[in-house]
C-alpha cells in the first residue's frame, strides 16, 4: 500500500492539529506575518492575481469572438498555413482561422473555472469523506478508509482517465468530475489524519466535558483546526488540475466542444500540429505554466509558514 | 565572549570564565536562555562555523582550542573532550545499532578495527551499567529505555577515556529516580577516572549532589561563584538567593511560603550600564540600572552585585 | 522482518481485492457495459449475445464478479478491437512491458542519478546558487505539462537539431536480433553493439522528459530530508564524538536522510507508468503507455482495463518493495 503518499499526508495533518493545540489563532497570525515577507509567496500571489484579474476582464480585454472563424479565408490546409501575426491579430489565428489573443484571454475564464471546480469538488467529497471517517472511527473509519488507500494505489493520471472513460461524450464537466475524483482520497486522508489527531486533544477533550454537542465539536472546534493543511493542498491542487484537463485534452477524453476555449484543451489539441506550427501550443503552454507555478509557489510558502519546524 | 551576527547582533555569552581541574565538578547553573548550552558548544567547537562569532579563550592542558583547525579539533573532540546531551533518544542515531555508535569512537581515535572494538564496546556498556551488555550492542536506539539510552551516551562519551567530560542537563529527560541514577554514575566515573566535569544544568538538586564549584549564569554572565558549600549556605547573589528560595524543601516549617522570583528571562535587560537582573532584583537599587557590576572577589567566592544579599541563609544543602 | 513481510502481504491481499472490486464496478460503468468492454462498439448483434451469455450477465451479480475474477486471474482480457485488432490484451501486455519498464528504469536512474546528489549538494550550501536554481527550477517542473516538454524536447533535438531520433525504439533497418524485450540488453548480450547504442539513444528523449517530475521531487525531498537530518540531536553527538566528516555524513547524515526519499522513489517509480502514457504517445515509444493511449482513441476496452489493471498492481507491488527496503533501513520499523 501507499506507505508513502499516506504518511506525509497524516504527517502534514497531524503537524496542523499540533500546532492549533500549541498557539490557537496566533498560528495564522505569525504565517501571514511570515508570508507577507516572503519573496515566494508574494510572486505566486502576484501571478494568481493577475490569471484572476485577466480572467475577470477577458470579456472586456479580447477584442474578437474566440469562436468566429473571421480569419478563416488564410487558411490553407493543402499547404498546412494558419493565418499570421497581423493587424488587430498581433498572436494569429489558429487552425480554425480563430484569433488567437481572443482565445487565450477568454480561455482564462473557463481554465479558472476547471481549477477552481475542480478543487473544490475534490475537497468537498474529501470533506464528507475525512469528517465521516475522523468524526465515527470504528469500522466507518475502516471502511472509508481502505476505499481511500485503494484509489491512492492508483496513480493518480490514470485514475483520471479511468474515470475519464465512463464518460461518453465528454464534455467540460466531465473532464472536471475525473480530474477532481483524484483529488477525493488524498482530501479525505488528510481530513481525517487531523481529525483524528484531533480527537484525543485538549481543546476537543474540553469542549467535550463541557457538553458540547458533537456536531458542534466536528463543525466548530476540529474543521476549523483542519483548515491549514486542507489551504495548502487546495492551493497545490487547483494548479495540478489545470495541468491534469490539459492531459485529458492530449490523450483525446477531454471537451470536444472548442467553440468556448480552455488553455489546457488548446494546449492538448495543437500538439498534432506542434511540428509545424509550435506557437499554437506554446501560447496556452506559457500561460499554463505560469498560472501552474503561481499556485505552486503560493502553496509551497503557505506549507512553509504553516510548518511548525520553520517557526523557530 | 559571543557574538551571532544577524539581523541585530546578539551576545548570548560574555565573560563567563572559569577553571576545571582533572577530578573536579564545576556547575553552570541557570535558566534556560541564559547561555549555559551556548557555552558548552563553544568549548567543544560544535557552534555553527559561519554565524557566531567567538572571542576569548578555551585552554586545554596548555592548548587553546579556539586557534586549532577544524581537523584538529576534530581529532580532540570524542577523545580528549567528550560531552553528554540532554534528550538521550534524540541524541543517538536511530538507525544504527548501539554497538556502531560506541565502536565508532573507538575506531576513529584508538585505531581498532570494528571487530576488535566489540569486546571494549561491551566493557563500556557494563562499566556505565547497562546490563547484558554484549547483547545490547546489537539492539537500537528505540528498544532501550530512557535511562539506558543515557547511559548508552555517557559510555559512548567517556570511550576514549577523555579528560573533559561536558553534561549539558544530562537528567532534565528522566525519571526521578533515573536522575539519581545517572548522577550516581556520573560521579563514580569521575572520581575512578579522574576525568574533569563540566556539569550544566538548571536543576540546583543537581548541583548539590554532584558539583564542588558552582558557578551561577544569569543573562550570559557569571553572577556567582562560590564552593558548593558555600553557596548553598549562604547565597550572596539575590538571584541565586532567589533561586534557592523558591525550591521546595521537605524540612521546612510547616506553613512557610516558597518565594517565587517574579518575571522571567525575558525580563532581561542588556548588561551595558545595569545589571541584567535588576528588573526581577528584590534588592535592585538605582545604582543597579545605571552602572554594570563588576565580578569581585568576596570571602573566597566572586560575586556580580551592587547590593549583596546580607542575611545569614537558614538553610543548607 | 518475517513478520512484517508476512503482514504487509496480507495488506496487500486486501487491496488487491478492494481494487477488483472497483474494476468490476468501473467495467461496468463503462459506456455500452462489458460486452461493450470486451467486444468494442463494433460488435454485431449475434457476438453480443453470445457473450451476454458467455459471461453470465444473466446471472447474479456475485456470480459475474467471480467470473471475472476467474477470468482475470487466468489472464484472460478479452481481444484488442482498436491497438493491435485481434490480439489478445494479454499478449499486448507481454509484448509492450518490457519496453515500458525499459524507459521506466532508465527514467528513474535518471531522476534518482541527478536528483539526490543534486539534492544533498543543495541542503549542504542552503542558500546558494545551486540550492536557489534547483528549488526554483524544481518549482517550474512540475509547473510544465509533460507532454508539452515532451514536445519541446522533441521539436529543438530531433526535429530542429536533428541530434536524436524523434519516435520508436529502434531504428527499423537495424533488423536486430531479439532476446529478452529489452532492446539495450537484448544488444549487449548478442553484442550488437550498434543495436544497443540505437536503442539507448531512441530512450534519451522520452526518458527525460519522463524523468522531469520524479527528478524534481527527489531534487526536493532530498534537499528537505538533509536539512531536516542536519538539524538532527544525532549529527551533533557524532560531531561531539569527534568523527571524521566522510563518516558523519554517510553513516549519520545521508542514512538519515534516505527513509524519505526512498518512499518518494517508489512513488516516483509506481507513477512513472501515468507519465508514460503521455510521453510514449509524443514519442510514438510502442509501450503500455502508447498503448493505452491508443487504447482511449479508439475506444478499445479489453486494453484499457488491462492497462489499468496492471498498472495499479504495479504500483501496488512497487509500494510493498517500497516498505520492505523501508524495513531494511530503519530498525524502529522493522523490530516494532
Amino acid at each position: 500500500m501507499t506507505t508513502t503518499k499516506k504518511e506525509r499526508v497524516d504527517a502534514l495533518a497531524a503537524s496542523s492539529a499540533k500546532k492549533a493545540d500549541d498557539s490557537g489563532v496566533s498560528l495564522a497570525a505569525s504565517a501571514w506575518r511570515s508570508l507577507r515577507r516572503n519573496p515566494v509567496f508574494l510572486i505566486g500571489a502576484v501571478l494568481v492575481a493577475l490569471f484572476v484579474l485577466v480572467a475577470l476582464l477577458s470579456p472586456l480585454l479580447a477584442q474578437h469572438d474566440p469562436g468566429e472563424r473571421m480569419l478563416a479565408d488564410q487558411v490553407v490546409k493543402a499547404r498546412n498555413e494558419i493565418p499570421p501575426a497581423q493587424a488587430g491579430h498581433p498572436l494569429g489565428g489558429d487552425l480554425q482561422g480563430r484569433d488567437l489573443l481572443s482565445r487565450l484571454l477568454i480561455g482564462s475564464q473557463q481554465t479558472l473555472m476547471v481549477g477552481v471546480l475542480a478543487t473544490v469538488l475534490g475537497l468537498i467529497g474529501g470533506l464528507v469523506l475525512g469528517t465521516l471517517a475522523g468524526a465515527l472511527g470504528g469500522w466507518v473509519d475502516s471502511l472509508v478508509m481502505r476505499a481511500v488507500d485503494v484509489m491512492l494505489s492508483i496513480p493518480s493520471l490514470l485514475l483520471a482517465v479511468s474515470v475519464g472513460v465512463l464518460f461518453s461524450p465528454p464534455n467540460i464537466y466531465t473532464v472536471i468530475v475525473a480530474v477532481a475524483i483524484v483529488q477525493v482520497p488524498i482530501f479525505a486522508r488528510l481530513l481525517r489524519g487531523s481529525m483524528l489527531a484531533q480527537r484525543h486533544s485538549d481543546h476537543v477533550l474540553a469542549a467535550r466535558s463541557l457538553g458540547v454537542k458533537p456536531g458542534a465539536i466536528v463543525f466548530r472546534h476540529m474543521l476549523p483546526n483542519s483548515l491549514g493543511p486542507v489551504i495548502v493542498q487546495s492551493t497545490l491542487v487547483l494548479a495540478v488540475a489545470i495541468i491534469d484537463a490539459a492531459a485529458l485534452s492530449f490523450l483525446g477524453l477531454g471537451n470536444p466542444d472548442d467553440s468556448v476555449p480552455e488553455w489546457g484543451q488548446m494546449l492538448g489539441t495543437s500538439q498534432q500540429v506542434f511540428d509545424s506550427h509550435p506557437n499554437l501550443a506554446f501560447w496556452p503552454a506559457g500561460c499554463i505554466i505560469v498560472v501552474a507555478l503561481g499556485f505552486t509557489l503560493m502553496g509551497e510558502a503557505l506549507r512553509e509558514a504553516l510548518d511548525p519546524k520553520n517557526r523557530r | 565572549m559571543f557574538q551571532r551576527k544577524g539581523e541585530e547582533p546578539f551576545t548570548a555569552v560574555d565573560g563567563v570564565s572559569f577553571d576545571v581541574e582533572p577530578g573536579q565538578t564545576v556547575g553552570l547553573v541557570g535558566e534556560s536562555g541564559c547561555g549555559k548550552s551556548v557555552t558548552s558548544l563553544a568549548i567543544m567547537g560544535l557552534l555553527p562555523r559561519r554565524g557566531p562569532k567567538i572571542s576569548g579563550s578555551v585552554r586545554f592542558e596548555g592548548t587553546e582550542l579556539l586557534s586549532l583547525s577544524d581537523k584538529q579539533m576534530r581529532d580532540r573532540r570524542g577523545r580528549d573532550l567528550g560531552m553528554v546531551f540532554q534528550d538521550p533518544l534524540s541524541s543517538l542515531n536511530p538507525v544504527i545499532p548501539i554497538g556502531l555508535q560506541v565502536t565508532e569512537v573507538l575506531e576513529r581515535h584508538r585505531g581498532m578495527s570494528r571487530k576488535a572494538a566489540q569486546p571494549h564496546a561491551a566493557d563500556l556498556l557494563d562499566k556505565v551499567g547497562i546490563p547484558d551488555p554484549t547483547r545490547r550492542l546489537s539492539e537500537y536506539p528505540h528498544q532501550l529505555s530512557g535511562g539506558m539510552r543515557q547511559r548508552a551516551l555517557i559510555a559512548m562519551a567517556l570511550a576514549c577515556k577523555p579528560r573533559l567530560l561536558i553534561a549539558d542537563e544530562p537528567t532534565t529527560a528522566l525519571d526521578v529516580t533515573i536522575q539519581a541514577q545517572i548522577l550516581a554514575l556520573l560521579a563514580e566515573l569521575v572520581q575512578d577516572t579522574e576525568t574533569a566535569l563540566v556539569m550544566i544544568t538548571h536543576d540546583l538538586g543537581v548541583v548539590a549532589g554532584l558539583c564542588d564549584e558552582v558557578n551561577v549564569l544569569y543573562g550570559g554572565r557569571v553572577v556567582e561563584r562560590a564552593r558548593r558549600h558555600e553557596l548553598f549556605k549562604r547565597p550572596r547573589h539575590p538571584y541565586t538567593h532567589g533561586l534557592l528560595a523558591s525550591i521546595p524543601r521537605l524540612d521546612a516549617p510547616r506553613g512557610e511560603r516558597l518565594v517565587p522570583i517574579k518575571g522571567s528571562v525575558a525580563d532581561n535587560i542588556p548588561w551595558t550600564n545595569a545589571c541584567a537582573f535588576a528588573p526581577r532584583c528584590p534588592n535592585a537599587l538605582d545604582t543597579c540600572v545605571e552602572t554594570t557590576p563588576v565580578m569581585e572577589a568576596d570571602n573566597g567566592r566572586l560575586l556580580r552585585c551592587h547590593n549583596p544579599v546580607e542575611q545569614e541563609q537558614e538553610v543548607s544543602a | 522482518m518475517l513478520r512484517f513481510t508476512v503482514r504487509r502481504l496480507i495488506q496487500l491481499v486486501g487491496v488487491v481485492a478492494v481494487l477488483s472490486l472497483l474494476l468490476f464496478a468501473w467495467l461496468r460503468s463503462l459506456p455500452g457495459g462489458p460486452v461493450s468492454a470486451l467486444l468494442g462498439e463494433r460488435g454485431t448483434e449475434e457476438s453480443r449475445a453470445r457473450l451476454t451469455a458467455e459471461l453470465g450477465l444473466d446471472q447474479p451479480i456475485i456470480t459475474q464478479y467471480f467470473k471475472f475474477i476467474g477470468r482475470a486471474l487466468s489472464g484472460d482480457f478479452g481481444t484488442s478491437t482498436g491497438v493491435q485488432p485481434g490480439t489478445a490484451a494479454m499478449d499486448i501486455f507481454l509484448e509492450r512491458f518490457p519496453a515500458t519498464l525499459e524507459l521506466s528504469i532508465f527514467a528513474i536512474v535518471v531522476a534518482v542519478a541527478f536528483g539526490i546528489p543534486l539534492g544533498y549538494l543543495a541542503a549542504k550550501r542552503r542558500g546558494g546558487w545551486l540550492d536557489n536554481l534547483g528549488v526554483v527550477g524544481s518549482l517550474i517542473g512540475v509547473a510544465v505539462p509533460v507532454f508539452f516538454l515532451a514536445f519541446l524536447l522533441k521539436y529543438v533535438f530531433a526535429v530542429n537539431l536533428n541530434w536524436l531520433p524523434s519516435y520508436g525504439r529502434q531504428a527499423d533497418a537495424l533488423e536486430a536480433t531479439r532476446v529478452t524485450g529489452f532492446f539495450v540488453l537484448d544488444g549487449l548480450l548478442t553484442q550488437e553493439w550498434d543495436a544497443a547504442w540505437d536503442a539507448f539513444v531512441h530512450l534519451i528523449l522520452p526518458g527525460v522528459a519522463l524523468a522531469t517530475i520524479p527528478f524534481a521531487v527527489i531534487f526536493r525531498i532530498t534537499r528537505a530530508a538533509v536539512l531536516d537530518v542536519l538539524d538532527e540531536d544525532y549529527v551533533r553527538t557524532a560531531e561531539s564524538k569527534g568523527l571524521t566528516l566522510q563518516t558523519i555524513r554517510t553513516r549519520h547524515v545521508v542514512r538519515n536522510a534516505m527513509l524519505p526519499v526512498v518512499t518518494t522513489i517508489g512513488l516516483q517509480t509506481g507513477a512513472l507508468l501515468a507519465g508514460a502514457v503521455l510521453t510514449e504517445k509524443v514519442f510514438a515509444y510502442p509501450g503500455l503507455g502508447e498503448a493505452l493511449a491508443i487504447s482511449f482513441e479508439r475506444r478499445d476496452y479489453p486494453v484499457l482495463q488491462m492497462v489499468i489493471l496492471m498498472a495499479a498492481l504495479v504500483y501496488v507491488v512497487i509500494n510493498l518493495l517500497v516498505d520492505l527496503s523501508y524495513a531494511l533501513i530503519d530498525p524502529r520499523i522493522r523490530t516494532r
